[in-house]
């Protein structure tokens, strides 16, 4: 946390969980120099923390200042599993390579500061069950508007849906586009305006016709 | 608390919503509501190259007759994927694409994100070479904040002429840059931990000149402005901006101290060493355009003040913190978050690093788009001819805007 602020990101925890009934929140080390480290909230109570912090006198977090996405892709960790078997009626012990997968996720991160106290900033982050079907989290919009072309920035270039917004559009790329072009294993098409055409025919005929297979008289 | 959903317009109800949600609006016919004639809802189409929005921005207008009803602004078309370019390059080799952001101010571009790598890596920054950030800095918002009150009045329509003399002293301002940096306005100066080369012999007494004869420019400038009747008449009560939408639609810079909030990131967090310089933070009383064009004039005014004594102050030195590494620079996994005080608002940058030489996660935050978020709240009730002026006294740059 900055210095200036009134309470460290403990004290914001217990006085969140204390405020709004159930909510699970979790303290996200930062291992950089900067000492910033952030806050993941579930999904269910994110709404209600978000308008808490907004709301309560003392933290009076009002100012949403930088929305933005994270794709975490799949990590694949090697470890190794002791295993026991019995070769030739004697039990001995193995090590046994395993790859696990840990499931990726897309994350929604909040850094959020308060115009009022000028204290900040207080990061929350959203995070998405997987990558490819649950890619849902609650809108923060309701509670602080400048959220709002910002998750449609994040919808369009990550593929988080925001439920609860209310104007989910394309922002950047146009509305025709499929793909989310910053998550991590995207691709792009070898030509983006590519539409079959007659010419394309033609050339694929040509081609055909000089490749060295076909054989001319 | 206030809800700040968008409060429908005074005059006539919103078109609605089509079955399709895709479907940006229908448009149908309703009688008006003191009985007279039927009329339609006119659509307009407003960019991308229309010229009042200064580069290809475009706005879907609902007009009724000539007031505005509804406002879609449709951006992206000057989209190239800036942050996946930047994760696919070294952290230096993303710095000369910053400058092409916001191409009028590359100085604080490099300056934001040479701040929050500072912040990631742990990097100090020389003396000499904060004092020569807020000098290319505080130049830099010099020349923007003059543009800007130039293009409006363009879009007033006093075609040319005060543009022409604004672009007078920028041209100064600029050959400062080329003759520091090589480039007018791909600067790419800034350095991870100082700056990359020191004045060049004559240079000071070139600023200390600009410096000193830019009052002059001021003064006739505001004077020729800010007294003119039509000024008056088309700017003040126009897209009046309340504090508290204002801060809760995250605006930020002059356009949110023109709504009366004392937030300025200098003062707020004290980056660099803007602590050491004793200036004041002007502020608006009504948030209307009037008031976001003088908050960029008496900025000017503050800007020299700081001018003044950085010019002066200037210690010796090295630029460059001898533990920050141009090749092989690989800060440790962790993320940060870095933001300055921009002309246009706060610019700020987000980095994750998994520990390689390339960023995981580079975001910007542009305060360009974010100001656009209540640029319908604003246009709304006005007439069309108004809302170029409120697109002018937003200040967007499109390459910050679609990045």
């Amino acid at each position: 946390m900055n210095k200036t602020a009134m309470y460290d990101l403990e004290q914001i925890k217990a006085l969140t969980e204390s405020a709004v009934h159930g909510c699970r929140l979790e303290l996200v080390p930062n291992g950089s120099a900067a000492n910033q480290p952030s806050l993941w909230v579930d999904n269910d109570h994110a709404l209600a923390v978000a308008r808490f912090l907004r709301d309560d006198p003392a933290l009076c977090f009002d100012y949403a200042s930088n929305v933005t996405g994270v794709d975490w892709p799949d990590v694949t960790v090697n470890e190794t599993v002791m295993v026991k078997k019995v070769i030739a009626g004697v039990e001995q012990e193995f090590d046994v390579p395993r790859a696990i997968v840990k499931p990726g996720f897309l994350e929604a991160v909040y850094h959020l500061y308060s115009m009022r106290c000028k204290h900040g900033p207080l990061i929350l982050r959203l995070r998405t069950e997987n990558r490819t079907g649950q890619t849902h989290v609650p809108s923060l919009t309701p509670i602080y508007r400048g959220a709002e072309f910002q998750e449609r920035e994040i919808y369009d270039l990550f593929g988080i849906v925001f439920d609860g917004h209310p104007d989910l559009r394309r922002l950047l790329m146009w509305e025709e586009f499929q793909d989310h072009p910053m998550r991590k294993d995207y691709r792009a098409p070898d030509d983006y305006e590519y539409e079959p055409t007659p010419h394309g025919e033609i050339l694929e005929k040509a081609r055909r016709h000089y490749s060295p297979e076909v054989k001319h008289g | 608390m206030v809800d700040f959903a968008r409060q429908p317009s005074a005059g006539r109800p919103f078109p609605p919503a089509g079955p399709n949600p895709n479907e940006r609006y229908r448009i149908v016919a309703q009688p008006s509501e003191n009985g007279g004639l039927q009329s339609d809802l006119l659509e307009v189409s407003m960019g991308p190259q229309h010229p009042s929005t200064h580069g290809v921005f475009r706005m879907d207008l609902v007009l009724d007759g000539e007031t505005v009803v509804k406002l879609k602004p449709v951006f992206g078309y000057l989209h190239r994927n800036h942050e996946k370019l930047a994760e696919n390059m070294t952290y230096l080799g993303s710095m000369p694409y910053t400058d092409r952001l916001d191409y009028f101010c590359s100085m604080t571009n490099n300056w934001a994100y040479a701040l929050a790598v500072e912040k990631l890596a742990g990097l100090q920054v020389p003396e000499r070479a904060e004092y020569i950030r807020i000098i290319v800095g505080e130049l830099t918002r010099l020349q923007n904040h003059a543009c800007l009150v130039g293009f409006l009045l363009q879009d007033l329509g006093a075609m040319g002429t005060p543009l022409m003399y604004a672009f007078r002293e920028r041209e100064k301002i600029l050959d400062l840059f080329e003759a520091l940096s090589g480039s007018r306005m791909m600067c790419n100066y800034l350095r991870f931990g100082g700056c990359r080369i020191d004045f060049p012999e004559g240079w000071l007494e070139q600023a200390k000149k600009l410096v000193a004869e830019f009052p002059r420019f001021l003064d006739e400038f505001e004077a020729l402005v800010t007294g003119n009747e039509i000024v008056l008449a088309r700017l003040q009560g126009i897209g009046v901006l309340s504090p508290e939408l204002a801060i809760n639609a995250s605006i930020t810079g002059p356009m949110l101290r023109a709504s009366g909030v004392d937030y300025d990131l200098r003062k707020v967090d004290r980056y660099g060493l803007y602590d050491r310089f004793a200036f004041r933070v002007p502020l608006g009383d009504h948030g209307d355009c009037y008031d976001r064009m003088m908050m960029r004039i008496l900025e000017m005014r503050e800007t020299l003040t700081i001018l003044d004594a950085a010019l002066r102050d200037l210690p010796e030195g090295p630029i460059l913190d001898p533990k920050s590494k141009l090749r092989g620079f690989k800060p440790k996994p962790g993320e940060a978050y870095g933001r300055i005080e921009a002309p246009k608002g706060e610019l700020g940058f987000y980095l994750i690093s998994d520990g390689s030489a390339n960023p995981f996660r580079y975001r910007v935050r542009p305060p360009s788009l974010i100001n656009l978020t209540i640029l319908e709240d604003l246009c709304l009730g006005h007439k069309v001819a108004d809302a170029v002026v409120i697109l002018g006294s937003v200040d967007i740059v499109l390459g910050e805007v679609d990045r």
